[in-house]
C-alpha cells in the first residue's frame, strides 16, 4: 500500500511550515503551501514550490478552514496534506474530510485523534492500557467521609479540585488529614460561589512536579517505538519556553518504563506518526499520563538533535505506507540537546506580545551545534493574527553542561529589535543557578518569578547611552553630501565639537541629556569622564574596555547587544512629548487588537482607574481606564472592531 | 595635480618654538572663548534657567539640525571695551543649519545686561544682518532683550547705522525674498517690539515673551493705566487677539520646534552651482600650521606651507608663479569648492601687484571665489619703485579688489598694515567674511615704523631748533607709541570692535572656510564690472 509521495501541501505558516518543507525538499517532494493576506510575502510562501491564496488574515477566514485547504490541495495536485502544529492539527472532522476527499493526512487516524480529543476518555484507554495515571477519585459519591478515604487512600498530600473550576478556584492543597474537612468545606464554598457547582474531584498531589513527554512513533504496519523523552518543565501559563533532551536526572530504567507506556499507550489507540505521551514525573521518578498529543510538537527539534532522527522525514515515509526507518534498539541517544523559544513578547510586562516589524534581526550562526528554526526574516512583521513566536533556537553538546553553556551565549547572539522579544528573559532563566542545576519544576517560572525579572547587571548606563549617542553621531556624519554644512560634525569656532542628544533607557522614569563634545574621533561626556570611540571593525572603545557590539535602529528605538546583553533607548523628543501631555485626554490603543468591549458613551462621567475600553490582541485582554476624573467627550470605535497600535479610541474632557 | 610638496620638518627647533608660542596663544584664546560662552555667568544664568527659560546658546543648539556646525561671528564683540562686562556684545550671532537651510541666527543673551544693545550689540546685530543680506540667508532672531542701552542712547540710537537699521534691513531683506522669522522668547520692548513685528513670520512663547512699544511701568506713567505685562503684550494677546505674532508656544523648546517648521517650508532656491569635486583633505596636518607661522610677524616662512594645510590634497595650481612671486596666487579646492587664492609671501612689489589684479579679475570672469591670506607689511617704498609707478599698480590691484563681485573671504594670517591690507581685502573692501589668525595684528603701520616715522618727524623738528635728543630719550618716546600699536593691533581688540568676524584657530581654518564658503552660495554669484584700471 505504499504510495510514493511526490507533492504535498502543508495547511500551517510560520516556522512549522517552512521546517516541513525543507524536510520535504530533501526527499525530492514538491511542497504547496497556503496562506492568508498577511502572511501574502511570508517566508512558508516564499519556500514553498508553490502557494495558493487561502483567506483572510484571521485564522478563522483561513488556516482553520479545512474546505479551502483542500480545495487547495485538490487545486495544486498534492496527495498529502501536513498539518504541523495548531491550527487543523488536531481536528478530527478535518482529518475525516481528508479521508473523504481521497487526501492522504499526515498524522494518525481519525480514531487516534478522537480518542485523545477528550481527555477523560484518554484517561479511561489509558487505565485499561496499564499506563499510570494520577491516582485519584474522579467520582459522583461526594459524601464527606467518602472523599476523605479516598484521600487517605491516594495519599497525603492531595489536591481537592473543582470538578467544572478552574483558575486556582476552588482548589485545595491538604497536607494531611486533620486538615481535610476544613479544606474541604472552604472548597465547595468557592466552588459553589465561583461556578455554581462544587463536585469536587480528589487527586494525589505531586510536590515537585516535571513535564516530562516520551515522543513515540508508529508505523501503518503496527510497529511502534518511541524516541526518548524531553523535559518541559519550564512553563509559563501552560506555555513552554525552554525545553531540553534527555531530561536531566532520567534514569535509564525509568526512561524505557515511561517508552515502554507511551508505546503501549499509542497502540491502545492505533497509532499512526509522530505523537507525545505527557506525563507529569514526580521527584521519585514515578510519572504519570496527562494527555497524549498526536502531532508534531513544537519542541521535536530537541528529539531530533539527540537521535539525529529527521521526525518529518517519518512522518513522510509513515504517511507513505513505508516501515519505521529503524526499530528500538537502534534509536541511540547521544548528547543533550535544549530549545528556546524566542517569542515577541514582554516578559517584564506580564509577558505582553509585542507586535510591529522585526526591524533587526541577527541569530547564531547555524552549525551542527545550533539550529534556528524560523518563519521570519528581518523585515517581516509580527502581527495580532498569530502566535507572536519568532523562532526556536535549538542548540546541541556532547552533555548538558556544554549544550548549556552553548545556549546562553546562542541566545546572547540572538539579537532581534523592532518588537520586544524574551530573550533576555530566557537567558536569565537558563542563567539561573536553579536551572544550572536542573532543578526543574513546572512551578520554575512562579518560583523564581522575581529573580528572572530582576535584569543582570551589564554596562553601566552611562557607557551605553554613551555608546548609542555616539554610534547616532557617526550615522549622521555618514552622508554622501559633502557639503561643510551636512557633516553633522557639530562643529564650534574655538571649542570642541558639540552634540546634545536626548535618550530615554526604556523603563526609565527620566530621559537622560547628553552633552557631548567631539574630537579626535572621539565622542566624549565630560558629565561622566568617558569617551568613547570605533575601531575599524567596529568594535567599541570605552573606559579602558574594548568590546563588540551591534545597534539597531528604527524609528528613533535603539538597541544595543553586546555580550553583556541588550539596552534599549529612545530618542527623546521634549516637544513631542509635551504635545503628548498636552493632549493626555486621548487615549489611544497599546496595541494592535480587537476592541471587546466599550463600557463608556459620550457624556458620561467617568472616575480616575474606571474601565472604558477592553481590547483584545493575543488573545490578552487590556483594559483601557481613565486616568483622571473625567466626562467621555467622544467614542471611536465599537466592539468588535479591529484597531491598530496608536490609535486614538477614547477622547476625554477634563472635569472643572 | 599640482601637490605641494612640504619641507617642513616638525622636529626643526624654529618649528617647536613656533609651535609653542602659537599653542600658548591659542590656549589663551580658548580660554577667553569659554568665559565669553558662559554669557552672564553663572548666577545670571541660573536665575534665567529657573524661569524655565533656555540660555541663548541653548536655544541656538536647540533650533539647529542635529550635528550642525555653527560659525559664531563676532564673538570676541565688545571684548573689554566698555566698563561693564558685556560678553559677544550680548548677542550670540551665527550661521547655522535648520532644516537643511543654511541661517543667520541672532539671539540676544538676556543673562548679558539684560540683552540690551550697546553701541558694539547695534554693529554686531547690523553686521549679521549685512551678511545674511549678502549671502541669502534667511534670519532667525531670537529676541530675549530691554531694547536701548538707555545710557548710550547717543551711540545706539540716532545715527544711520544704529537700532533703526535693524528694522530696515528687515523690511529690505524681506523684499529681497529673505525670509524673516522672530522668536520671541522674553522682553522684546519699544524699539525691540519691531523685530516680531516686521518678521514675516513670528512666533512667541506663552509667560515669557511679552511685545509692547511701552512696557507696564511706562503705561502706568503715561495713562496711569495698570496692567501687568502679560496681558498688555503676552503670547496670548498676540496669538489671539492683536496678530502681533503668528505662533503660540508653550515653552522655549516648543517655540524653537515651530521655528524649525517655518524654515522647512521656506521653499529656498537651490544653492549656486560651482565647480565641484569630490573633498580630499590636505595632506598634511593642519595643526602643523603652528610649527609653520608661529608668532613672530618678523619671522618669513614660505606661505604655500599654509595653504598646503588648507586646501584639498594639498594640490594648489599656481598661476604667474615665476612672476611677481612676493604674492601668491594659483587655483585650489577647499571642501570640493574651486577657489582662486591670493596671498602674500613678502612685500608687495609693482609686479605682484599686476599680477594680483590680473588674478582678481580672472576669478571675477570666471566667478570663482576669491580667499586672500593676508600676511602683509605693506608696498615697497623708495625712488626707484616710485620712479616705476608703484602707486598706480597698487591701485590696479586695490581697483580689482573693490570691484570683485564673487564671494571674498580675508584671512589675516599675519600682518595687516598700511595700503597692503587694501590690496588684499581688508574690511573696508567688503569681503563676505573676514577672519582674524590669533598671532596676526592689524594697524595702519608696524609699531616700530610708527614709532620710528614719529622719532624721526620730532627729531627733525628738535634739530630745526637746534636741541638734541639723546638715544635713551629717543627709546623713551617711542616705547609708549609701540606699546599702543601692539595693544590697539592685537587681535582681541580688533574682533572686539568687529573690525573682521572672529578670531579663529589657524588649524580650523580650512573648516571655516569651507563653511563660509558654501554659506555664501546661496546668493547667486553676480557679474564684475571694474573701475578704470590706471595702465
Amino acid at each position: 500500500m505504499a504510495q510514493q509521495l511526490s507533492k504535498i501541501l502543508i495547511a500551517n505558516r510560520g516556522e512549522i511550515a517552512c521546517r516541513v518543507i525543507r524536510t520535504a525538499r530533501e526527499m525530492g517532494i514538491k511542497t504547496v503551501a497556503v496562506y492568508s493576506d498577511a502572511d501574502t510575502n511570508a517566508q512558508h510562501v516564499l519556500q514553498a514550490d508553490e502557494a495558493v491564496h487561502i483567506g483572510g488574515s484571521q485564522s478563522s477566514e483561513s488556516y482553520l478552514c479545512a474546505d479551502k485547504v483542500i480545495a487547495a490541495a485538490k487545486r495544486t495536485g498534492a496527495q498529502a496534506i501536513h498539518p504541523g502544529y495548531g491550527f487543523l492539527s488536531e481536528n478530527e472532522s478535518f482529518a475525516e474530510a481528508l479521508q473523504d476527499a481521497g487526501l492522504i493526512f499526515i498524522g494518525p487516524p481519525v480514531k487516534a485523534i478522537a480518542a485523545m480529543g477528550s481527555k477523560s476518555a484518554a484517561k479511561n484507554i489509558m487505565a485499561e492500557a496499564g499506563v499510570p495515571l494520577v491516582p485519584g477519585y474522579h467520582g459522583e459519591d461526594q459524601s464527606d467521609d467518602l472523599l476523605a478515604a479516598e484521600a487517605e487512600k491516594i495519599g497525603y498530600p492531595v489536591l481537592l479540585k473543582a470538578a467544572y473550576g478552574g483558575g486556582g478556584k476552588g482548589m485545595r492543597i491538604v497536607e494531611k488529614a486533620s486538615e481535610f474537612a476544613e479544606a474541604l468545606a472552604s472548597a465547595r464554598r468557592e466552588a459553589k460561589a465561583g461556578f455554581g457547582n462544587d463536585k469536587m474531584l480528589v487527586e494525589k498531589f505531586i510536590t515537585r512536579p516535571r513535564h516530562v513527554e516520551i515522543q513515540v512513533f508508529c508505523d501503518q504496519h503496527g510497529n511502534a517505538v518511541y524516541l526518548a523523552e524531553r523535559d518541559c518543565s519550564v512553563q509559563r501559563r501552560h506555555q513552554k519556553v525552554v525545553e531540553e533532551a534527555p531530561a536531566p536526572g532520567l534514569s535509564e530504567e525509568t526512561r524505557k518504563a515511561m517508552g515502554d507506556a507511551a508505546v503501549r499507550a499509542a497502540q491502545a489507540i492505533d497509532y499512526v506518526g509522530a505523537g507525545t505521551v505527557e506525563f507529569l514525573f514526580d521527584e521519585d521518578e514515578s510519572f504519570y499520563f496527562m494527555e497524549m498529543n498526536t502531532r508534531l510538537q513544537v519542541e521535536h527539534p530537541v528529539t531530533e538533535m539527540i537521535t539525529g532522527v529527521d521526525l518529518v522525514e517519518w512522518q513522510l515515509r509513515v504517511a507513505a505506507g513505508e516501515v519505521l526507518p529503524m526499530q528500538q534498539d537502534e534509536i541511540v541517544l547521544d548528547g543533550h540537546a535544549f530549545e528556546a523559544r524566542i517569542y515577541a513578547e514582554n516578559a517584564d510586562d506580564n509577558f505582553m506580545p509585542s507586535t510591529g516589524t522585526l526591524a533587526y534581526l541577527r541569530h547564531p550562526d547555524v552549525s551542527p551545534y545550533v539550529r534556528w528554526d524560523s518563519g521570519i526574516v528581518e523585515g517581516d512583521e509580527v502581527t495580532t493574527f498569530y502566535d507572536p513566536m519568532i523562532a526556536k533556537l535549538i542548540v546541541w553538546d556532547i552533555d548538558r553542561e556544554s549544550a548549556l553553556r552553548r545556549l546562553t551565549n546562542a541566545l546572547r547572539e540572538t539579537r532581534i529589535a523592532g518588537v520586544t522579544t524574551n530573550t533576555d528573559y530566557l537567558h536569565r532563566i537558563v542563567s539561573h543557578e536553579a536551572f544550572q542545576k536542573a532543578e526543574l519544576t513546572t512551578r520554575f517560572i512562579e518560583q523564581y518569578g522575581d529573580a528572572l525579572h530582576q535584569r543582570e547587571k551589564g554596562l553601566p548606563e552611562a557607557i551605553n547611552l554613551l555608546t548609542i549617542a555616539a554610534s547616532i553621531i557617526r550615522n549622521r556624519q555618514h552622508t554622501a553630501n559633502q557639503d561643510p554644512w551636512s557633516r553633522a560634525n557639530g562643529w564650534r569656532v574655538n571649542a570642541p565639537a558639540k552634540h546634545r542628544i536626548c535618550l530615554q533607557a526604556a523603563g526609565a522614569e527620566n530621559a537622560t541629556v547628553l552633552n557631548l563634545e567631539e574630537a579626535d574621533n572621539a565622542i566624549y561626556w565630560p558629565e561622566h569622564e568617558l569617551a568613547v570611540r570605533f575601531a575599524k571593525d567596529g568594535a567599541v572603545l570605552v573606559d579602558g574596555l574594548r568590546f563588540h557590539c551591534e545597534i539597531a535602529q528604527e524609528n528613533g528605538r535603539y538597541t544595543l547587544f553586546s555580550h553583556y546583553g541588550r539596552f534599549d533607548a529612545s530618542l527623546y523628543d521634549a516637544v513631542a512629548e509635551l504635545i503628548h501631555e498636552e493632549e493626555a485626554g486621548n487615549l489611544t490603543a497599546p496595541m494592535n487588537g480587537t476592541i471587546v468591549a466599550v463600557n463608556v458613551a459620550t457624556g458620561d462621567h467617568v472616575k480616575e482607574g474606571q474601565a472604558l475600553v477592553v481590547m483584545e490582541a493575543m488573545k490578552m485582554e487590556y483594559t483601557i481606564r481613565a486616568p483622571f476624573d473625567a466626562t467621555v467627550e467622544q467614542v471611536f470605535f465599537n466592539a468588535g472592531e479591529l484597531v491598530s497600535d496608536g490609535a486614538e479610541l477614547i477622547s476625554l474632557a477634563v472635569e472643572e | 595635480m599640482a601637490i605641494i610638496t612640504s619641507k617642513v620638518n616638525s622636529r626643526d627647533e624654529t618649528f617647536l618654538a613656533n609651535k609653542e608660542s602659537m599653542q600658548a596663544v591659542m590656549a589663551d584664546l580658548q580660554e577667553k572663548a569659554e568665559k565669553i560662552k558662559q554669557g552672564g555667568g553663572k548666577s545670571y544664568q541660573e536665575r534665567h534657567e529657573s524661569r524655565g527659560k533656555l540660555l541663548a546658546r541653548d536655544r541656538i543648539q536647540r533650533l539647529l539640525d542635529a550635528g550642525s556646525p555653527f560659525l559664531e561671528l563676532g564673538q570676541f564683540a565688545a571684548w573689554d571695551v566698555y566698563d561693564d562686562y558685556v560678553p559677544a556684545a550680548g548677542v550670540v550671532a551665527g550661521i547655522g543649519r535648520v532644516e537643511g537651510v543654511e541661517c543667520m541666527i541672532v539671539a540676544n543673551d538676556a543673562t548679558v545686561k539684560g540683552g540690551t544693545y550697546y553701541p558694539l550689540t547695534v554693529k554686531k546685530h547690523l553686521r549679521a544682518q549685512e551678511i545674511a543680506e549678502r549671502c541669502h540667508l534667511p534670519c532667525i532672531y531670537l529676541v530675549d532683550s530691554g531694547g536701548a542701552n538707555l545710557p548710550r542712547q547717543d551711540e545706539v540710537f540716532p545715527d544711520r547705522d544704529h537700532f533703526g537699521r535693524i528694522f530696515f534691513n528687515q523690511a529690505n531683506m524681506s523684499a529681497k525674498g529673505i525670509p524673516q522669522i522672530a522668536v520671541v522668547m522674553g522682553l522684546c520692548t519699544a524699539g525691540g517690539a519691531y523685530v516680531p513685528a516686521m518678521a514675516d513670520e513670528s512666533i512667541i512663547v506663552k509667560e515669557q515673551g511679552t511685545i509692547f512699544l511701552a512696557g507696564p511701568p511706562l503705561v502706568k506713567a503715561a495713562t496711569g493705566e495698570e496692567v501687568s505685562a502679560e496681558e498688555l503684550g503676552g503670547a496670548d494677546v498676540h496669538t489671539r487677539v492683536s496678530g502681533v505674532a503668528d505662533h503660540f508656544a508653550v515653552n522655549d523648546e516648543h517655540a524653537l520646534d515651530i521655528a524649525r517648521r517655518s524654515v522647512s517650508r521656506l521653499n529656498r532656491p537651490a544653492k549656486a552651482k560651482l565647480d565641484v569635486e569630490p573633498v580630499k583633505p590636505p595632506r598634511y596636518a593642519q595643526e602643523e600650521i603652528y610649527g609653520i607661522v608661529g608668532t613672530d610677524l618678523r619671522k618669513p616662512y614660505d606661505v604655500r606651507e599654509v595653504i598646503a594645510r588648507v586646501v584639498d590634497d594639498s594640490d594648489f595650481d599656481e598661476f604667474k608663479q615665476n612672476y611677481g612671486n612676493t604674492l601668491v596666487t594659483g587655483f585650489a579646492r577647499i571642501h570640493g569648492f574651486l577657489v582662486g587664492i591670493v596671498a602674500n609671501n613678502g612685500i608687495l612689489f609693482s609686479e605682484s601687484a599686476q599680477k594680483g589684479a590680473h588674478f582678481i579679475e580672472l576669478c571675477a570672469q570666471r566667478k570663482i571665489p576669491l580667499v586672500f591670506l593676508q600676511n602683509i607689511t605693506g608696498f615697497m617704498v623708495g625712488k626707484k619703485y616710485e620712479a616705476e609707478g608703484i602707486a598706480k599698480h597698487g591701485a590696479k590691484m586695490v581697483t580689482a579688489v573693490s570691484c570683485a563681485k564673487v564671494p571674498k573671504f580675508t584671512v589675516l594670517i599675519g600682518g595687516s598694515y598700511g595700503a597692503g591690507n587694501y590690496g588684499m581685502c581688508g574690511r573696508a573692501y567688503d569681503p563676505t567674511l573676514m577672519f582674524m589668525w590669533p598671532n596676526a595684528r592689524i594697524s595702519v603701520m608696524g609699531g616700530e615704523q610708527a614709532a620710528g616715522v614719529m622719532a624721526q618727524v620730532t627729531r627733525d623738528g628738535k634739530e630745526r631748533k637746534g636741541e638734541s635728543w639723546s638715544a635713551e630719550d629717543e627709546a623713551r618716546f617711542k616705547q609708549p607709541i609701540i606699546d599702543t600699536y601692539e595693544h590697539q593691533g592685537h587681535p582681541y581688540y580688533a574682533s572686539a570692535r568687529l573690525w573682521d568676524d572672529g578670531i579663529i584657530d589657524p588649524a580650523q581654518t580650512r573648516t571655516v572656510l569651507g563653511l563660509s564658503i558654501s554659506a555664501a552660495l546661496n546668493a547667486p554669484i553676480e557679474d564684475t564690472r571694474f573701475g578704470v584700471f590706471r595702465m
